[in-house]
């Protein structure tokens, strides 16, 4: 066996023996929902399921997850869509029972208002920033970098004590 | 000015802050909107007697911990003996086998030990859904009115039990 499989076979068996205790024991999937939707119901359905979050696995909808608790909502959704309910009224019955979290597109509103404004408002204390420091810049007067007249001084200097020292012809 | 070099200072300080709070917070414990809001109502078979049946209203009257457990969850096993503890000590819990079999549950409980009253049968996870609940364990304190006080999300310990739940019940009797 090479090195590199036995490695794998160890991890894997690592990650077997540590499963238990790192994740929240979950069942088996239920069977799924026989109703029938229309083609109208079925649309709503997947960007339902899309927009939904799973609470087991955060970071899938209820429509990627595998998941046993997304397959039940999964199954809640179509059977209340069959059941002639709104999309609110769905979304409604699922934060009544998980809360905002189970939106990926929370509501605005009291508990939510910073999520939203959030990195607007940075946006906007970072352009009040950047427009102080332009204009304060602008009032300054440019510093003179360069004195014009010193350094003309020190190039007319520097010329004639070169010409000084150059060797010159015997004094006549 | 002064101010040009505190504001920068002072916001990163509360960054800093910020996420220190945030390493703290541990984002698979969901908030239950349920918290003070009257236990959803339900009817459902016991385990051992599935003519009988156990409702909501069943719940009220006095203090109470409702445990959603399963045998096929492994956290579960880590929380019995806590729960014997309690459970000797005169706190009544009851039971609810979520997502699971009678004989499975009835074995579980032969083996790891069964501090519950009454053991509410839901096998197709119906109550859970409705209770909000998301995997197991998951245990909500009731006052004596039938409103959930607390919400415990995972395994309960006697530090949860007396820093947040004890003060709880000790109001509600």
């Amino acid at each position: 066996m090479s090195v590199g499989l036995r490695r794998g076979l160890r991890l894997l068996l690592a990650m077997l023996l540590l499963a238990p205790a790192v994740v929240r024991a979950q069942d088996r999937a239920p069977p799924p929902d026989p109703a029938h939707l229309t083609a109208d119901e079925q649309q709503r359905y997947d960007s339902l399921i899309h927009e939904l979050r799973c609470l087991v696995c955060q970071n899938e909808t209820i429509g990627d997850s595998q998941a046993p608790l997304a397959a039940d909502l999964r199954n809640q959704v179509h059977a209340q869509l069959a059941a002639g309910r709104s999309d609110v009224e769905i979304k409604r019955y699922l934060t009544d029972r998980y809360g905002d979290f189970v939106l990926y597109r929370p509501p605005f509103k009291a508990k939510t208002w910073l999520l939203w404004a959030g990195p607007f408002l940075v946006l906007l204390i970072a352009l009040v920033v950047a427009l102080r420091y332009a204009r304060a810049r602008r009032h300054h007067e440019t510093p003179v970098l360069v004195d014009n007249e010193a350094l003309l001084r020190l190039i007319g200097s520097e010329r004639q004590s070169e010409s000084e020292d150059r060797p010159q012809g015997p004094p006549a | 000015m002064r101010l040009r070099y505190l504001l920068p200072a002072a916001a990163l300080v509360g960054l800093v802050v910020l996420f220190a709070a945030g390493l703290h917070h541990d984002p698979h414990e969901v908030p239950s909107p349920l918290i003070g809001k009257p236990a959803p109502a339900f009817s459902l078979g016991l385990l051992g007697e599935p003519a009988k049946r156990y409702t909501a209203d069943d719940l009220k009257g006095r203090p109470v911990l409702v445990n959603f457990f399963a045998s096929w969850c492994a956290a579960c096993e880590v929380e019995q003996d806590y729960l014997m503890q309690l459970a000797a000590q005169g706190v009544e819990i009851v039971g609810v086998d979520y997502k699971d079999s009678d004989e499975d549950a009835s074995r579980w409980l032969a083996r790891h030990g069964n501090p519950y009253r009454s053991v509410i049968t839901d096998p197709q996870g119906a109550a859970g859904l409705d209770w909000g609940v998301y995997g197991a364990p998951e245990t909500f304190v009731l006052n004596a009115a039938g409103t959930i006080v607390y919400k415990q999300i995972g395994p309960l310990d006697d530090a949860v039990w007396r820093t947040r739940i004890a003060p709880l019940m000790e109001r509600g009797s």
